[in-house]
């Protein structure tokens, strides 16, 4: 005898038992989580950006790029020690990737439970676009760029050849090398098109939309990921036409 | 006029089945039926073939129960924007068309038979705090609360949900954030809903989150919705949900009532 | 055996607040000692069982949809009337009370009908603190509007779903009750007997609609609210899977059923467009206020409607009705139509409708005034009809849609069997021979809400501490064998038709010999026809699949072998009846000009019909009604 009560689906998991630490609690549910993201994802928005920016200094020539970079190393000298402020930032920055991932590895999960099977005839998608649908690959994608941009930059095991405090030099070595800056332009297009999605998204995922600014929110993302994607992209682009050159 | 068309309808006798596509013929089907009333021709044909005809929930067919609803060629409740299945008729098929009839698909709406599925789910998301305490007879004038028009509207636009379940048939991560929303926008709305507001929305998010789900804003629950619930209403819900998680949980934990009026 | 009504003494005023002084009441203590059965779900059993359940008692409650949510109270569009004179145009308890007796031709009980006016007011209170969101006017007030039969604005509204938000508002009040363990609900669970054991109730027997599995549930006492039986006509405007099968069980097991030919029309619905239709579509009475009715004056005039000109229309609701023109009642707005269309004026294809043009209404207040008022009205017609009503006229004809009859109650609303109570529409108590606009949610959620709840506590006072009766009875194996017996038999016919066909077979008979006029030769025709019809369902109607698993057919077929034999009832009802009253008329029984003549001489009573074994005809009862607060009239709308 099946009672409403025994009818249906099980459960698919636990939640309203809740972890008494309410931070726990508060990331242990998806809102929570996508909340999360979207505040990471605001942090690593701000960092693209700065990024792009204090990149541009390469159209100015290699001093100014260079002190630009060491620059960013004194910051807050001598209250903090040499690159101390700089290793502040990275520190938000990794938690910021962290729990980026994260949340969107641990959703991705749910989500996949939730919808065991699919449609055996084929789906028909009338509102999400391919950026929306497309998120979790772009976000990867994104992610493993950066291991290799890092590698390529930062830690100079990129393959060309490198000189720490030199990233200008850095720059155009690591570019001149055509497939290097192909792989660069394909991330930052495909970044664009995770922001396009993201920008807009994460308004609704802090509960921000309101009837009055919706379509602000688009125009918002669009232009976000244009800024990015052009910058970004320029500056390889420019490195391969000779625009930007190793100073004589 | 009549429609010559290629059915491949989904049949599954139980929940233990895995369940194929079959395909029928229908000759007579003319462009003034509705999607059911073709559907009964084709069973009336299976019956005198003897063969078992196609299980599908359906009732009031005026579109406000709520108990039909496939997914037509792809899209819940078919190609026709803020139609529920038993409202889509025939003229908006075509001579020759290939149509495919497929249940809702979640873990939390198992198959049934066919194309019914079972949304009892939706029912633990309301028994969650889906509602108002208002004990019969309790109540005062219903002038003395004053409600401005614009709320009053609002809410009833958020009540029009009908819990067909089309919006988790739509939703790729299977999330039933339309449908839950819904139900939380017309209680919190209005301000007889305020006292249980924080209680309520914790309950039925968390409910909601044990069967269903998450939210990754794609927006096709919108527009498969037949009564044309709105994305916003998930926004608020996400900023009441965030509103109570930040508040003491005093306010916000639900306290058992299983020994109400005892 | 004499029907006791159980009307209780005094002025009308004072009637029900003695009754709640005078009812024994059931401790809070005690309450959960009572197990109470509820079959049905919809406005009044949804009511009904969240309240119980708030009150303490043990509460069980069924229905056949897969949630309570989708009872067919849900398609309710225009209204529920409360005497709440917010307005103040004049309207009182007194006043609605004599509407719905006016209304419902002098054939309902006043007692009743007044408590129903006194209890209105409560309602619309209740509905607003669960947060039903009636339409509201700038200032925050509650906003009405007017409705047919009554001259004061007393109708609440929430656009096109009162019915909706009324029966959530009652939904989720019962599953707050569900989570609280209060009430356990039952659905896609379907009654098949009511169990009665030495003259009581003591328990129903269920089908669970998904495996299949017979269940037995023992009681104290059990609620039916299984809503009404329009579909014997097969077309009506209910939902498909409204049934009569719990009440007619019960009428088999001793309950008798009331002025089972009392079925209301109405006016304006979607005509039929071919023989594969399956349900009627209500287009909402408003339209009568802006819409002209007509019909060509030339029989066979195949002009595109836009193109006969004024001159060569019949408005025949204007010519016939100066003073009321096309604002009469739903029963003389639908004989009418059926005249003409009978007389061959019919429009469409089908020549089945007449034309509701809104040419000169459009013309006279812009499209948009119209587009405000009934756009989503005129959205549906196109979506149904595919014609577009604001270039064409649209065309209606009436339709089944409400069922003034049901099983007998008394006062308490228990029927004349001890212990089985019956609510909402199921019952057959407060209409009379016709429900006014609005009216019967009404009724729905006053007996749910406010009268079962103080009335059953009289009756179960009387078996405090009894255990629920035993469901290993003899009572309880026999109902159940019963049950076994006939689901296996529908499997094992294994006939050549589908339980649908004899349905339609059904609904025509009834539709063409006890539909909107009824006379004594076509109502004997239609009895032997409906018998042998039975005679051949039982020989030839063929059930695919088992009874262990989800079998829609199964379902249905049960519920048409009881129609079969409910049609018999009516028609015999309505053959009996030798006046014409409210829904109800026969042309033997009009006044000169064509209008209902009641026999108040020989017919002021409800007639309660006693089932006496298969094949035997049923035996009447009757209540004799007695007027002390209004005079009976002849209804005129000249
Ligand atoms: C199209 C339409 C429009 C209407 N508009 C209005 C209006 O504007 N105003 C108005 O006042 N009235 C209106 N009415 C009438 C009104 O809606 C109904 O009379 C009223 O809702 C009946 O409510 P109920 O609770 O008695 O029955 P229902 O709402 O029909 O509920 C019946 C319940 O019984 C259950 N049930 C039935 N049989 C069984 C069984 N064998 N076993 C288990 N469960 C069973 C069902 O599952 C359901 O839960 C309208 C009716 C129609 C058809
Ligand atoms: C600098 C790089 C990145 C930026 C600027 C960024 C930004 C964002 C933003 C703003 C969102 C929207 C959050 C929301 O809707 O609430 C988002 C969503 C998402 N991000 Fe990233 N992200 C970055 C990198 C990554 C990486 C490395 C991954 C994964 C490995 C990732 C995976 C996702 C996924 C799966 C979503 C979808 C969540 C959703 O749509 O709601 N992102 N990202
Ligand atoms: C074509 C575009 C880009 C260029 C030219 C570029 C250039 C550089 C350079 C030169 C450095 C080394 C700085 C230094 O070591 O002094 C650097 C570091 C870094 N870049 Fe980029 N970058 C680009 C795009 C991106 C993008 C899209 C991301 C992230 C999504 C990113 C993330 C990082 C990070 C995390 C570091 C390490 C910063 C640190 O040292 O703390 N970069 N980038
Ligand atoms: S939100 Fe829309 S789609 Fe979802 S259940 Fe409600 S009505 Fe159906
Ligand atoms: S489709 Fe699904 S992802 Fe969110 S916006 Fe709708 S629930
Ligand atoms: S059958 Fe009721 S909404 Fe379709």
């Amino acid at each position: 005898m099946l009672t409403d009560s025994a009818r249906g689906a099980r459960p698919l998991r636990q939640r309203r038992v809740r972890p008494r630490f309410w931070l726990l609690d508060f990331y242990g549910s998806a809102i929570g989580k996508k909340a999360v993201m979207a505040i990471t994802g605001i942090v690593l928005l701000g960092f693209v950006l700065v990024h792009m920016l204090g990149n541009l200094h390469m159209y100015q020539d290699a001093d100014h790029m260079n002190h630009y970079g060491e620059y960013l190393r004194t910051i807050g000298e001598p209250i903090l020690p040499h690159t101390g402020f700089l290793w502040i930032l990275r520190a938000g920055l990794i938690l910021a990737f962290i729990f980026h991932i994260h949340s969107a590895a641990t959703l991705t999960i749910m989500n996949k439970q939730s919808r065991k099977t699919g449609y055996k005839g084929g789906r028909d998608y009338i509102a999400a676009n391919y950026a929306a649908r497309t998120m979790r690959w772009s976000g990867v994608i994104v992610g493993f760029y950066i291991l290799f941009h890092l590698m390529d930059l930062t830690w100079g095991v990129g393959g060309a050849d490198y000189t720490r405090g030199e990233p200008y030099q850095n720059l155009v070595h690591s570019f001149q090398r055509e497939p290097v800056a192909i792989v660069y332009i394909i991330a930052n297009l495909l970044l664009g098109m995770h922001i396009y999605h993201g920008a807009w998204s994460l308004f609704q995922s802090l509960g921000l939309a309101n009837p009055r600014f919706n379509q602000w929110r688009r125009y918002f993302a669009m232009g976000f990921a244009a800024i990015i994607v052009i910058g970004n992209c320029s500056f390889p682009i420019a490195v391969m036409t000779g625009l930007v050159d190793l100073p004589k | 006029m009549s429609l010559k068309l290629l059915l491949k309808v989904w049949r599954q006798s139980g929940p233990a089945d895995e369940g194929h596509f079959e395909t029928y013929n229908p000759d007579d089907v003319n462009e003034d039926m509705s999607f059911l009333e073709m559907l009964d021709v084709v069973n009336e044909s299976l019956i005198a073939e003897g063969k078992e005809p196609i299980a599908f929930d359906h009732d009031c067919r005026e579109g406000i129960c709520g108990s039909c609803g496939m997914v037509i060629n792809g899209v819940p409740h078919g190609p026709k924007k803020l139609t529920t299945t038993c409202q889509l008729h025939m003229r908006n098929f075509k001579d020759g068309d290939t149509i495919t009839v497929e249940p809702w698909r979640s873990t939390s709406f198992p198959v049934v038979k066919d194309l019914v599925v079972d949304r009892s789910a939706f029912d633990r998301i309301i028994q969650a705090g889906g509602y108002i305490a208002a004990p019969t007879g309790s109540a005062r004038d219903g002038n003395e609360i004053l409600i401005s028009k614009p709320t009053a509207d609002l809410a009833f636009e958020a009540a029009a949900c009908i819990g067909c379940g089309a919006c988790v048939a739509a939703c790729p991560n299977g999330a039933a954030q339309l449908f839950t929303s819904a139900k939380l926008a017309h209680l919190n709305l209005l301000p007889q809903g305020q006292p249980e507001r924080w209680s309520r929305t914790v309950a039925m998010v968390d409910t909601m989150e044990e069967y269903f789900g998450s939210c990754t804003n794609y927006g096709e629950c919108e527009a498969a919705c037949p009564k044309g619930i709105s994305l916003d209403f998930i926004a608020k819900m996400n900023r009441d949900y965030l509103k109570a998680k930040f508040r003491d949980r005093r306010y916000t934990h639900k306290v058992d009532t299983s020994d109400a009026g005892g | 055996m004499t029907l006791d009504s159980r009307i209780p003494p005094g002025p009308i005023e004072d009637k029900w607040t003695n009754t709640k002084f005078e009812t024994k009441l059931v401790a809070p203590q005690n309450r959960r000692k009572f197990q109470v059965i509820v079959v049905g779900t919809g406005l009044a059993g949804g009511s009904a069982a969240a309240t119980l359940g708030e009150m303490g008692y043990n509460v069980k409650a069924f229905c056949f949809q897969d949630s309570p949510r989708r009872a067919h109270s849900i398609a309710a569009q225009g209204g529920i009337n409360a005497a709440k004179n917010y307005k103040s145009d004049g309207d009182s308890v007194h006043r609605l009370f004599y509407d719905t007796v006016k209304g419902g031709d002098y054939r309902s009980r006043e007692a009743n009908v007044h408590r129903l006016a006194e209890i209105s007011v409560q309602i619309i209170d209740q509905c607003v603190s669960q947060g039903v969101p009636f339409a509201r006017e700038y200032g925050g007030l509650l906003d009405n509007r007017s409705f047919g039969g009554a001259q004061v604005s007393r109708t609440f509204y929430a656009r096109g779903q009162t019915g909706q938000q009324l029966l959530l508002g009652a939904y989720q009040a019962l599953e707050r009750q569900i989570d609280a363990g209060t009430v356990k609900m039952y659905s896609r669970h379907e009654m098949l007997d009511l169990v009665v054991e030495n003259g009581r109730a003591v328990g129903i027997i269920t089908r669970d609609l998904i495996d299949g599995t017979i269940e037995r549930h023992s009681a104290h006492a059990v609620v039916l609210a299984t809503g009404g039986y329009g579909n014997v006509f097969y077309l009506s405007t209910n939902a498909k899977g409204s049934n009569v099968t719990a009440a007619w069980r019960a009428h088999k097991k001793g309950a008798y059923f009331a002025n089972p030919c009392y079925t209301q029309i109405h006016p304006t619905c979607i005509p039929v467009s071919g023989d594969y239709q399956s349900k009627l579509t209500l287009m909402s009475e408003s339209l009568r206020n802006d819409g002209r009715i007509w019909v060509p004056k030339d029989k066979n005039d195949k002009r595109n409607p836009n193109q006969i000109p004024e001159s060569e229309r019949d408005f025949y609701l204007e010519r016939m009705y100066p003073s009321f023109a096309n604002l009469v009642p739903r029963d003389v707005a639908s004989r009418a139509a059926k005249r003409m269309v009978d007389d061959g004026f019919g429009v469409g294809a089908l020549k089945n409708g007449v034309y509701l043009d809104f040419k000169s209404a459009i013309e006279r207040l812009g499209r948009e005034t119209i587009e405000q008022r009934y756009g989503n009205l005129f959205d549906m017609y196109e979506n149904i009809s595919g014609e577009n009503p604001y270039e064409n006229p649209m065309r209606i004809y009436p339709a089944v849609h409400y069922t003034m009859g049901g099983l007998w109650v008394d006062y308490n609303l228990m029927s004349n069997v001890p212990g089985l109570f019956v609510l909402g529409e199921a019952n057959f108590s407060d209409h009379g021979a016709n429900r006014l606009g609005a009216s019967a949610l009404m009724q729905g959620l006053a007996d749910g809400y406010f009268v079962l709840p103080t009335t059953i506590a009289g009756e179960l006072a009387n078996h405090l501490n009894e255990p629920a009766p035993s469901t290993a009875s003899a009572a309880f194996k026999e109902a159940e064998a019963n049950v076994r017996e006939q689901t296996n038999r529908f499997l094992t016919i294994k006939g050549s038709r589908s339980v649908d066909s004899f349905h339609r077979e059904l609904g025509h008979l009834m539709w063409n010999y006890c539909g909107m006029a009824r006379n004594r030769a076509g109502l004997e025709t239609a009895i032997a026809d409906i018998g042998k019809l039975k005679d051949e369902f039982w020989q030839d109607v063929r059930v695919l699949g088992d009874g262990q698993s989800f079998n829609q057919s199964l379902e249905k077929a049960g519920r048409v072998a009881d129609f079969l034999e409910l049609g018999i009832l009516v028609c015999q009802d309505a053959l009996h009846r030798e006046e014409s009253c409210g829904g109800h008329f026969r042309e033997e029984h009009q006044t000169p000009d064509g209008e209902a003549q009641r026999d108040d001489e020989n017919f002021a009573y409800v007639g309660a019909w006693e089932y006496t074994g298969a094949g035997k005809p049923a035996t009447l009862h009757k209540e004799e009604l007695v007027f002390e607060n209004v005079h009976l009239a002849q209804r005129s709308y000249k």
